[in-house]
């Protein structure tokens, strides 16, 4: 029997990102929070200190700090007419589980979408006519624009203490940034991180070539930062271990490093770790969430009541949630109805190795050291003729030279043995590899549904996951890695390896944590399980954070914007509160 | 006007006060108010609180070179607490170490320090422990060897080194010198870790604020000293890190993080200032210019320290503005006597979270990576690079203080 607890006015489903800054503004709003992580608690110290935190073998080989796949899983197929077998080890993507989430191994790439990506659908109509969007392609507007975001991304920003070179403020293109990004209101709190040499590289070959490169937007600290809630951050050591570590040195932009120094310390905020929320609860005609039901380590269940809930889990979490709460209609590919599900997107990802005849030191990196172009991302190129929508960045991230995983040798270097080691000795140190980091489309069969045979842990069927690249990614890929080479091309170079992303998605090689969909956001609820302010159409105390509400994926990392959109519905919550009413009448 | 609401408001709150709390005192709300200040001013909730207890309920293990020492509960609770001594009771313990039924107390309850305070000051305290909430709780006993055992023994003690009697201002002194004076020496009881101690435990009234030990660290120099003392040191450095935990020179560690968290970050700018003013007028030890340690023994600490170190303190130890402290020039760091450095790089440091500075900034604990020598090669080298000078370090140092340390109650 479920013991029945305190009710709180906000219950958060998940402790990660989204949770935080949930949390930070609805408790200075006066609310009492309280946050159910599945996860257990983490701290810089002692959890990621530079005492052990460098170890890739425990973290980023045996995946110390991500998801147990025997604990938390899905089913995966390409295509309905497959059978899905349930994901056994992680690959393609890596969720996070404890305190701060992702926000703990994320490598700090931090972006806005182009303004055009929010009416994507709209837009490419006006530009190349209907018929440039294939029938089962299911793009749509997200219901907001970049300029209602623009706020939201400049407080994220000086919440993270972004380094970085602004391209455009108010309008007027900045020498040195992005020329293609959307009008922001100020420069980046911080100056870009120093460049090395793999950058510079790159900075020279892709202007010699015709683009515009740029330092990437990282929240990696180029310099001591006192972030907006007056929180102390380091300078950034390009130790090289953001990806898939925690920061040892309160350099890169998480919760802990963030927020919970402040947050921590109010008395209307509380969370609980090794807490699985099972379900949302509702009210009898299913219009009102009435908190939630879960699980602790011992196994002991409870209910916890709450005037609103909010979904800030991983997105496939918050989207299995939905379905066994059965809250939502389920999206059917057949009849095209239904939300919950639909519009999962993930990323299309391909690389070019290049080995330089400069040498590199690629140890000393950090996570969103980046050199970018984006004259091929979203709709800053002409693609009449290219029989593709969308686009992405083309990268050369120098993220670090750990000695397992980055290594990035010539075309043809054996795996193993005496070959392998001449190769890693001649080349290790003259390596690199750029990244073509592409938007994925929506479609009518790549959806989340429940998996009619297995189940997890807790007797609920698991999650499954159809999903595929189509020939809108396949062409945009082979484009991008087209000009990605164009670029390896102009560097003084002993060699050139594209590796492009071919055939159908498979789930084992790692691409990136950068799923997306499945409650999408929108104007219409008959494709849309939230409203513009992330608020449910169905139950208006339930809300949706996270990439899970992303119709389809832009071309750039989520993170900016999920922070972006955090901050956007707690203004909407703060109006919900005071009078808790639809904030999208139907 | 004003006034007459302010005594509204002021009945008003007797009343609640009268409502909801033992009644031990015809106090009123500013006195409580008055009390509240200065019990945190003498940081009386630290040592009177447990790790994860009631506030106040006692119960902290207090280490002293002659066994273990627990605080007491100084909650209204009748029956544990304090709730059935009246104002004299009070006055008589702080100001002459004598429990209410007539037993004397440890000096590891800081009266020597105490017994400045006046007597108003001493009724605002208890004024405002009586309104906290009480604790039912039973004291521990203390956990001493013969003869630190029998109380009656420590008249003997009171009688050698008790010097009683408030505070007596100095007339060719400022008012704010006084006042810093009568914080430092009094509530605020300062010595009781930055003055050095004799055999007995009592402290050495013609060095003061010279530096001593405080459990297993050492609490520097407060008065004059280039290298480890406060000349440095501007006014409003001191003032800067008893209010925010740390500035340009360095960032509370150990003991002292926890003073600025619970006490001194709560002080008025008017008091920060007069302790200040009070501290940059004490003398210092004598100089002495301790040996160079050998180029091998350095050789070796800054391979260290660039492997280990050199990240969050960079490479020519002047650390990071706003986040991590400088190692260079810090009092801290070339002390008398190396063990807070030591403790430090043994069991981490976390910097005090205050609301100027909220993050809690933590160093992790090297205990477990570096042994003995390694770490007494590091500590020489911090103490002797980038013209710092404070002697060498050896392993035989490190080894018992690591000792020490993991004999201690946590």
């Amino acid at each position: 029997m479920a013991k029945k607890l305190r009710e709180v006015d906000v219950v958060l489903v998940g402790f990660g990102w989204t949770a935080s800054v949930i949390a930070q503004e609805l408790t200075d709003a006066g609310a009492d929070v309280l946050a159910l992580e599945r996860g257990g608690w983490r701290d810089t110290v002692p959890d990621f200190s530079v005492t052990h935190i460098q170890d890739e073998l425990r973290y980023a080989v045996r995946k110390q700090i991500f998801e147990e796949t025997q604990r938390s899983t899905l089913g995966f197929r390409n295509r309905p007419d497959q059978l899905a077998l349930p994901m056994r080890e992680l690959g393609s993507f890596m969720p996070a589980a404890g305190v701060g989430g992702a926000g703990v191994h994320w490598n700090g790439q931090n972006w806005r979408f182009l303004p055009s990506d929010f009416v994507l659908r709209t837009h490419n109509e006006q530009r190349y006519g209907k018929r440039a969007i294939p029938a089962d392609m299911t793009i749509q507007d997200w219901g907001i624009t970049y300029e209602q975001l623009e706020p939201y991304y400049d407080k994220w920003e000086y919440l993270c203490g972004i380094s970085g070179k602004a391209g455009n403020i108010g309008g007027k293109i900045q020498p040195g940034g992005n020329p293609f990004e959307g009008p922001r209101r100020r420069e980046y709190p911080l100056p870009p991180l120093k460049r090395s040499a793999a950058t510079m590289l790159f900075d020279k070959a892709a202007r010699d070539v015709g683009f515009h490169p740029f330092p990437a937007p990282a929240a990696n600290t180029s310099q001591p930062y006192l972030n907006s809630l007056g929180v102390q951050m380091g300078q950034c050591t390009f130790c090289g271990y953001c990806e898939w570590f925690g920061c040892a040195n309160y350099s890169k932009a998480s919760p802990q490093t963030t927020i919970f120094p402040v947050l921590l310390k109010k008395d209307n905020f509380s969370f609980r770790t090794h807490c699985s929320v099972t379900r949302v609860l509702t009210d009898s005609d299913g219009k009102r969430a009435t908190g939630v039901a879960y699980v602790d380590r011992d196994g002991n269940e409870y209910i916890q009541p709450a005037q609103m809930v909010v979904l800030c889990a991983f997105a496939h979490h918050n989207v299995h949630l939905l379905l066994v709460s059965k809250i939502g209609t389920p999206y059917d590919p057949k009849s095209q109805t239904g939300v919950v599900g639909r519009n999962y997107a993930y990323q299309v990802s391909s690389s070019v190795n290049v080995t330089c005849k400069e040498r590199l030191n690629p140890f000393m990196g950090a996570g969103a050291l980046g050199q970018v172009v984006d004259d091929f991302n979203g709709d800053n190129f002409d693609h009449t003729g290219k029989g593709f929508i969308g686009g992405g960045y083309i990268a050369l991230w120098n993220t670090g030279g750990r000695p397992i995983l980055q290594e990035y040798l010539p075309k043809g270097t054996p795996k193993w043995g005496a070959g392998w080691k001449k190769a890693l000795h001649e080349d290790y140190l003259y390596s690199t590899h750029m990244q073509c980091h592409g938007a994925m489309m929506a479609y009518r069969n790549n959806y989340l549904d429940l998996d009619p045979t297995y189940t997890d842990d807790y007797g609920n069927p698991l999650l499954r996951l159809t999903f595929d690249f189509y020939d809108n990614e396949h062409a945009m890929s082979k484009f991008l890695t087209d000009r990605a080479t164009d670029i390896a091309k102009a560097i003084p170079n002993r060699g050139i390896n594209p590796k492009p992303r071919e055939g159908h998605y498979s789930i084992i090689p790692y691409q990136t944590t950068h799923n997306t969909g499945g409650a999408a956001m929108g104007n219409d609820p008959r494709t849309s399980f939230v409203n513009p302010f992330l608020q449910s159409w169905d139950v208006p105390n339930l809300w949706v954070m996270g990439s899970t509400v992303f119709p389809q994926n832009p071309g750039y990392n989520p993170t900016g914007t999920v922070g972006a959109l955090a901050f956007w519905a707690a203004d909407a919550m703060k109006r919900y509160i005071r009078n808790p009413q639809p904030l999208v009448q139907t | 006007m004003l006034g007459v609401l302010l005594l509204v408001s002021a009945g008003a709150a007797i009343a609640a006060v009268q409502v909801y709390a033992p009644k031990r005192s015809d106090q009123t709300w500013s006195d409580i108010q008055t009390g509240r200040y200065l019990a945190r001013a003498g940081d009386c909730e630290s040592c009177h609180t447990a790790h994860g207890g009631k506030p106040f309920a006692g119960g902290r293990a207090v280490p002293t070179p002659f066994g273990v020492i627990y605080s007491t509960n100084i909650t209204p609770d009748p029956g544990t607490g304090i709730g059935a001594w009246n104002e004299d009771d009070f006055w008589r313990a702080m100001h002459f170490g004598i429990r209410r039924d007539g037993e004397r107390l440890y000096p590891a309850f800081p009266y020597p320090w105490f017994t400045r305070m006046t007597r108003g000051d001493v009724d605002a305290v208890k004024a405002y422990l009586d309104t906290v909430k009480p604790v039912r709780q039973l004291n521990r006993q203390p956990e001493l060897g013969w003869p630190f055992s029998m109380r009656s023994a420590l008249a003997v003690w009171d009688k050698l080194y008790l010097h009683s009697g408030q505070f007596q201002p100095d007339p060719r002194r400022s008012t704010a010198w006084n006042r810093g004076a009568y914080l430092v020496e009094g509530l605020g009881h300062c010595g009781a870790c930055h003055t050095s101690k004799n055999f007995m435990g009592a402290v050495d009234r013609n060095h003061p604020m010279q530096g001593g030990f405080a459990e297993h660290v050492f609490a520097p120099n407060l008065g004059v000293g280039e290298r480890d003392g406060l000349s440095g040191w501007t006014k409003a450095d001191i003032v800067e890190y008893l209010a925010t935990g740390s500035n340009r020179y360095t960032t509370a560690a150990g003991p002292m993080a926890e003073v600025v968290q619970a006490s001194t970050q709560y002080l008025k700018q008017s008091d920060l200032d007069a302790i200040a003013l009070y501290l940059k007028s004490l003398q210092g030890p004598s100089p002495e210019t301790p040996k160079a340690p050998t180029e091998d023994t350095m050789r070796e600490g800054q391979a260290l320290y660039v492997d280990d170190c050199a990240g969050c303190h960079m490479d020519q130890g002047q650390g990071v503005a706003n986040a991590f402290p400088p190692l260079r020039a810090s009092s801290a760091v070339q002390a008398a006597q190396p063990q807070t450095l030591i403790a430090v790089i043994l069991e981490g440091a976390r910097s005090p979270a205050t609301s100027a500075k909220p993050t809690g900034l933590t160093m992790p604990a090297f205990d477990g990576k570096l042994d003995d020598a390694e770490v007494a090669a590091l500590t020489t080298y911090v103490r002797n690079a980038w013209g710092n000078r404070g002697g060498e370090v050896s392993k035989a140092d490190v080894a018992k203080l690591r000792k020490t340390m993991a004999s201690e109650p946590q």
